[in-house]
């Protein structure tokens, strides 16, 4: 009990932040019309891409000599990267068909 | 200074998510939002790779970090321009896989450091304060990390047709066991880890491989979608173990965001299908053979020629275009929108019902038309649709399947009773173009192609509706 009380206490910054962001990207994307769901999906994929921060720290700190490091490390980030940039190129080819169609009814 | 400037990157990071997640959920907003995001994004990562600083060091390797980014995102960025519309849900799976693979990989990198820094090597008892936590976060971040990747290779061979539904006797309770064993697996580490049993980590990375890859299995080529979604969600709570791990915020805030608002969209997701996560995850109905061996003799069908066809459309007042995966594969949306176009041209009223399932993604469709430059106006939603079926002339559904089943609303038996459905047989008369009478992915057959007023138009998409213009165009 005082072990679980502790890591509270150490991380509570972290704690409200996780439950805050919950409510958040509930309350965030609660109203979203059914013909956004898919770019909303792929776009929110592109922001998990966050996850190359880590890959860019692991590989950043690994021994020059330690060759596992070195290459799970590398390997994270090129994989970090695919999903970051593939993430948001794609969402950006979705919704660019939608922006086409906004153009025509202006005109 | 440096380490400030960090904090304030991530700041601005967090806020650009937050920002773009919002305003991806407008139409008017979202392509904005998508880019503000990516914005933020590259503020977060040229941030870590120059200001990062751990015990006071700056980051090393910079040639190893550059050559992975760049060999990345020119891998990541090429995909993504070449792939066809059609293949966005596999892409968008394909990449979530990565994002999950990228997770399980630091958390593996992270516990090989716990054998080097602590001595003697593995002795839980030895590492720094706060081990116990980061070992936790590191093998949360391995599982969760590792389930979506697999999950996600699968879901993408599944779209692609390259792997089959796959399911044996008691598969359920087989991966319901297989997670526990890895959960008690990674607990025991937690508890002692040593130079012993280190190697169950490996342990816990193949259970967790293994599972993620039998949890998508037998789940049906028409639910992948949800279960996508699902997946996405998984791997932002996968990003944000890895937040816990080094205290970075941004990764925080990113991960716990996205599998947050990635849940409740997969909740969405099957309310738009009437059905319930569970459902989706245990029904599993794409493979089950009893659904096709099930289904009654339903007597003939009847067959309508291109010219037949293309006169009752020329001559109707009001014409409803139904359109489903069919029309995605075959390419056929350019086709579609000149057949409107002509059918205009002769005083016919043109409109798209649009079930918000159809194709392989919601939304599938309204992407996919937009694309051959359709007037937004011309789309209906379902509800709007169904109100309009009992004054249209003739329906023309186009490698569209479960959505028109009627089976949905009658049969109590049928695995998809339930979902709502576009009502075509409300309509004077019914043409469907499919490739053969085959069932549609969810595997059962479709009442509506045996009624009277419906007529079958067999064939690919795209060339029937080529036939269906030069017909038309020759009247």
């Amino acid at each position: 009990m005082d072990s679980v009380l502790n890591w509270i206490s150490t991380n509570q910054q972290m704690i409200y932040i996780v439950i805050l962001m919950i409510f958040l990207g509930i309350e965030v994307i609660g109203r979203v019309p059914s013909v956004l769901h898919t770019p909303l999906m792929s776009g929110a994929n592109a922001i998990h891409g966050v996850v190359i921060i880590g890959a860019i720290i692991v590989m950043g700190k690994a021994e020059s000599n330690n060759y596992t490091a070195l290459i799970l490390g590398f390997f994270a980030v090129v994989l970090g990267a695919l999903n970051v940039v593939g993430g948001f190129v794609v969402t950006d080819r979705m919704l660019e068909m939608f922006k086409k169609k906004k153009q025509k009814n202006g005109n | 200074m440096g380490i400030s400037l960090l904090t304030f990157c991530y700041l601005v990071a967090s806020v650009t998510f937050i920002l773009g997640l919002k305003m991806l959920s407008d139409p008017a907003s979202a392509r904005k939002g998508n880019l503000i995001a990516a914005g933020g994004m590259v503020i977060a990562i040229i941030g870590t790779i120059f200001l990062y600083e751990d015990n006071g060091e700056n980051l090393h390797n910079y040639g190893w970090i550059f050559g992975g980014i760049i060999i990345g995102a020119l891998a990541g960025a090429f995909a993504a321009r070449k792939v066809k519309m059609t293949a966005m849900p596999e892409m968008v799976s394909l990449f979530n896989g990565m994002g999950g693979a990228c997770a399980a990989l630091i958390s593996t990198s992270e516990f090989h450091r716990i054998g080097l820094t602590t001595s003697p090597a593995w002795d839980v008892n030895s590492m720094e304060d706060g081990g116990g936590s980061r070992l936790l976060v590191i093998l949360l971040g391995l599982i969760i990390g590792s389930v979506s990747f697999a999950g996600s290779m699968i879901a993408w061979g599944k779209l692609n047709g390259r792997i089959r539904d796959f399911t044996f006797r008691g598969q359920h309770l087989f991966n319901i066991i297989l997670l526990l064993v890895a959960i008690s697996l990674a607990g025991y580490l937690l508890a002692s880890l040593s130079a012993t049993n280190f190697y169950l980590f490996y342990v816990v990375l193949a259970l967790a491989l293994i599972y993620g890859a039998l949890f998508v299995f037998p789940i049906g080529g028409a639910d992948m979608p949800v279960v996508i979604s699902l997946l996405n969600s998984f791997t932002g709570v996968a990003a944000a173990c890895g937040g816990f791990l080094y205290a970075n915020k941004a990764m925080l805030t990113g991960g716990i965001l996205v599998g947050a608002a990635g849940t409740l969209l997969t909740i969405l997701m099957c309310k738009a299908m009437n059905r319930s996560l569970a459902n989706v995850l245990l029904g599993s109905f794409g493979g089950s053979p009893q659904a096709a061996t099930a289904s009654k003799d339903q007597g003939s069908y009847k067959e309508i020629s291109i010219t037949d066809a293309a006169m009752v459309m020329a001559y109707a007042h009001k014409v409803m275009i139904v359109p489903g995966y069919g029309l995605a594969v075959a390419q056929a949306q350019h086709a579609c929108h000149e057949l409107e176009k002509l059918l205009v041209e002769k005083g016919v009223e043109v409109k798209y019902a649009i079930h918000p399932v159809a194709g392989r993604m919601p939304g599938h469709m309204n992407v996919l038309l937009a694309e051959a430059d359709v007037s937004y106006d011309n789309l209906l939603e379902m509800d709007k649709a169904n109100e309009e079926f009992p004054t249209t002339d003739v329906v023309l559904v186009l490698g569209a399947n479960d959505v028109v089943n009627p089976a949905a609303k009658k049969d109590p038996s049928s695995p998809i009773y339930g979902m709502p459905i576009l009502e075509v047989e409300l309509a004077k008369s019914c043409i469907v173009n499919k490739r053969s009478m085959k069932p549609g992915y969810a595997g059962i057959e479709n009442d509506l192609f045996f009624q009277p007023k419906t007529s079958m138009l067999f064939g690919d998409a795209k060339k029937v509706l080529q036939d269906l213009i030069a017909e038309i165009k020759s009247l």
